[in-house]
């Protein structure tokens, strides 16, 4: 089985860690990931779901796909990870074939009053857009159902040949909300035992509990809280809603230094006599700068080792395909950074 | 560059309030302010956390406790090697259990309170209200501050999408609560005495023809009847939101700002340093975590490493001579050094950039700017805490 841990100490190393098991076993199954025709990223604030995101788009579009990125935070992210200026609610091609679009709930409600109720707004919405959002607090899922409206919206739209899109790929809420998002179209017909609104969810629904048109995915960094927040949107995911898992992204994952012989070399090298030896025949001047170069290495290689025993707690409460991205030691930001994330997913993929 | 520390804050303050985006380690953070404090200055310190990691919450023995505070047992210091001066105290913010007592305070009798409580929406409202949870984070602060327990009250806030959220907490829920929105909404229902009463003029007025085709009418009375019960408490709100706006621009009052280096939690902690600055809130200090130990931009480690990696050769064969059996094989040794060199050469690059914007930071923080490096364990416990604490104060 995949990401099944079998010791601990066989874990922390480099080939095991990284290749092995994940290699054979997800082969068939990653390329499935890119076939879908929605993809939703979640994970725990700050482990660079933006970034994930916008590497998966980069990817696609490089596979010749044209992906539209749904923005749910509008925070401007992703279109700067293409160095360009924040978007809104209308989609705007921010590199060739990727498109970006922000999501804003009044200007969902404002199309979907357009389309589905034949209610022309023109103009601000005033008023009934305030009273909307009062509502909207009030009845619980009705801001999440247009969020995940529009979404599903684009999508039936692309799988009908009316919207121009392969693949929608959303920067979706963080952990926290996203089961209440996702669940929102069921949530709603809870409430509302009838009326427009309860039929207009149940398409909804079908679409994103359909395995070969969704997939719901996790960004994580293989610290504590992250890895804990996965473990559990994991099976919240799977108890509270009929969306269909897809993988998890292990974001900032540092290189694995030595092995176990490298290890204990490096070990012995560190012994005060061993240390001084190197000090004297490097020069004098440099004897502190052996201590910086060797204690740095020791806090890598710690880090990396708690690092790894996350990673082991991950793998074996969460049995998806995952796939690991490299801590970026580099200067670079934007598009160039993206590249570097799409290049890296290509290799996860087996491309 | 000269260190910043918390001592002056936590000696002149009463509330910290310890912001930032997520996963920045405030919660970590709250913590060693609040164990810092304690050992250092004495006195009743509290800390009242969010979401601690489990381990975390188990260290500070916030497993069995709820709502209510309760102190770290002197024995939980001494196993940890420490010798506390003052005590520390930790509570949980327990969102639901704060929303019930709240309901409770504000209703006008009992009946009221109790179809509130037991409305099918009012779970759903409290826990998905915007703002709800910076609202009652302030809330539970001004009681605790109110009871005078306590000589400084440190709280980690919520995870916020926008950590202005909560700057406008109390002031947005009075609001919600004031709105003429809201009369308006119930408007039709208060007219014909609440439930049964149809709504007579419901189809005259544009706005409920909407809402009708779209949520359905009997949707619509559900929520306003709910709302007609909840607005018997406005005024209670109104008065408590006002109270708690004046004690977050309290003098005793002052802000700390959690961030890591990277780019997005940086330019988050930014822009809410400059809306402290513009609402004139008191920012005491911009608290850098997670950051790379100075010594990788030591230029002497630098040139040590790259010396390292180009004699990796010739003193790989001295090593292999040096008797250590674990040093035997020269090949591997000269593997091992070149790369520690090159790992150091990675983690500098970082490094650099980071004191370079910590350099920046300095030239327009208003408070300290105080710096936490990265450190090699994850914290669950009160002996990592301290290591923290260490960084904090001076």
């Amino acid at each position: 089985m995949l990401g099944e841990p079998d010791g601990s100490e066989h874990d922390l190393h480099r080939e095991e860690l990284l290749r092995d098991d994940h290699e054979a076993a997800q082969e068939p199954l990653l390329p499935e990931l890119l076939k879908k025709r929605l993809l939703v990223i979640t994970g725990k604030g700050g482990v660079g779901k933006s970034t994930v995101t916008a590497g998966l788009a980069l990817l696609a579009s490089d596979l010749g796909k044209r992906v539209l990125v749904v923005e749910v935070d509008a925070k401007g992210d992703i279109a700067s990870k293409f160095e360009h200026p924040p978007v809104g609610f209308v989609p705007v091609e921010v590199h060739p074939n990727v498109s970006v679009l922000a999501m804003d709930t009044e200007a969902s409600l404002r199309e979907y009053l357009r389309l589905n109720l034949r209610i022309p707004v023109v103009g601000r919405i005033g008023p009934i857009a305030r009273v909307f959002d009062f509502v909207a607090t009030a009845a619980p899922g009705v801001k999440e159902v247009l969020t995940i409206g529009k979404i599903a919206w684009e999508v039936r739209e692309s799988i009908a040949g009316r919207a121009p899109w392969d693949l929608v790929i959303v920067d979706a809420a963080a952990t926290g909300h996203v089961v209440a998002q996702l669940g929102a179209p069921d949530a709603i017909k809870d409430l509302v035992s009838v009326g427009p609104i309860r039929s207009q969810t149940e398409w909804m629904t079908d679409l994103l509990a359909d395995p070969a048109i969704t997939a719901l995915n996790v960004v994580t960094t293989p610290e504590e809280m992250p890895v804990s927040e996965t473990i559990d949107l994991v099976a919240r995911a799977r108890s509270e809603l009929d969306v269909p898992l897809g993988a998890v992204f292990v974001n900032r994952v540092l290189p694995e230094l030595f092995t176990r012989a490298e290890e204990s070399a490096f070990d012995a090298l560190s012994a005060e006599a061993v240390r001084s030896q190197l000090e004297s025949e490097l020069g004098l001047d440099l004897s502190d700068g052996v201590e910086s170069v060797l204690s740095g290495a020791r806090l890598a290689v710690t880090m990396r080792r708690s690092r790894a025993e996350h990673l082991s707690d991950l793998r074996a409460a969460v049995d998806l395909p995952m796939l690991y991205l490299p801590y970026l030691f580099t200067r670079s930001h934007g598009v160039r950074e993206t590249r570097v994330v799409a290049d890296a997913l290509s290799a996860e993929f087996g491309l | 560059m000269t260190a910043g520390s918390l001592d002056g804050v936590v000696a002149s303050k009463e509330i910290l309030i310890v912001c930032g985006s997520g996963g920045v380690g405030k919660t970590s953070i709250a913590a060693a302010i609040a164990l810092g404090a304690a050992s250092r200055v004495g006195g009743k310190v509290l800390v009242i956390t969010i979401d601690p990691a489990k381990r975390l919450a188990s260290a500070l023995g916030l497993e069995e406790i709820g709502n209510s505070e309760s102190r770290v047992p002197d024995s939980a210091f001494e196993e940890a090697g420490l010798t506390p001066r003052g005590e520390l105290w930790v509570a949980m913010l327990d969102m639901k259990e704060s929303w019930d007592s709240l309901v409770l305070r504000h209703a006008p009798d009992a009946e009221t309170a109790s179809k509130i409580l037991n409305n099918s929406l009012y779970d759903n409202i409290t826990s998905r209200f915007v703002q709800s949870h910076d609202y009652i984070a302030m809330e539970r602060l001004f009681e605790i501050h109110a009871t005078g327990t306590y000589d400084l009250i440190v709280i980690d806030t919520p995870p916020t999408r926008n950590a202005l959220d909560f700057l406008e907490a109390p002031h947005r829920m009075a609001e919600f609560f004031g709105g003429r929105l809201l009369r308006w909404l119930t408007a039709p229902y208060r007219a014909g005495g609440g439930r049964g009463a149809r709504l007579v003029n419901f189809a005259s007025k544009p706005f409920y023809q909407v809402a009708d085709r779209i949520l359905g009418t009997q949707f619509l009375q559900d929520i306003a009847e709910f709302f007609l019960n909840f607005q018997s408490m406005y005024d209670g709100f109104v008065a408590r939101a006002q109270v708690v706006e004046r004690l977050l621009h309290d003098r005793r009052t002052t802000f700390l700002v959690v961030t890591t280096l990277e780019s997005a939690p940086l330019r988050e902690a930014e822009i809410f340093c400059g809306e402290l600055t513009k609402r004139e809130f008191p920012c005491g200090a911009l608290i850098t975590n997670k950051t790379l130990p100075e010594s990788f931009t030591a230029e002497v480690g630098a040139e040590a490493g790259a010396a390292l990696i180009a004699n990796a050769h010739r003193l790989a064969e001295v090593l292999a001579e040096t008797g250590v059996e674990a040093l035997a094989d020269s090949a591997i040794d000269e593997r091992v050094l070149r790369t520690v060199g090159e790992s150091f050469g990675n983690f500098s690059v970082v490094a650099a950039r980071e004191a370079e914007l910590r350099v920046e930071l300095q030239a327009w923080i208003e408070g300290e700017l105080v710096n936490v490096p990265s450190l090699d364990a994850d914290i669950h416990d009160l002996v990592g805490l301290a290591e923290i604490a260490n960084h904090l104060f001076t």
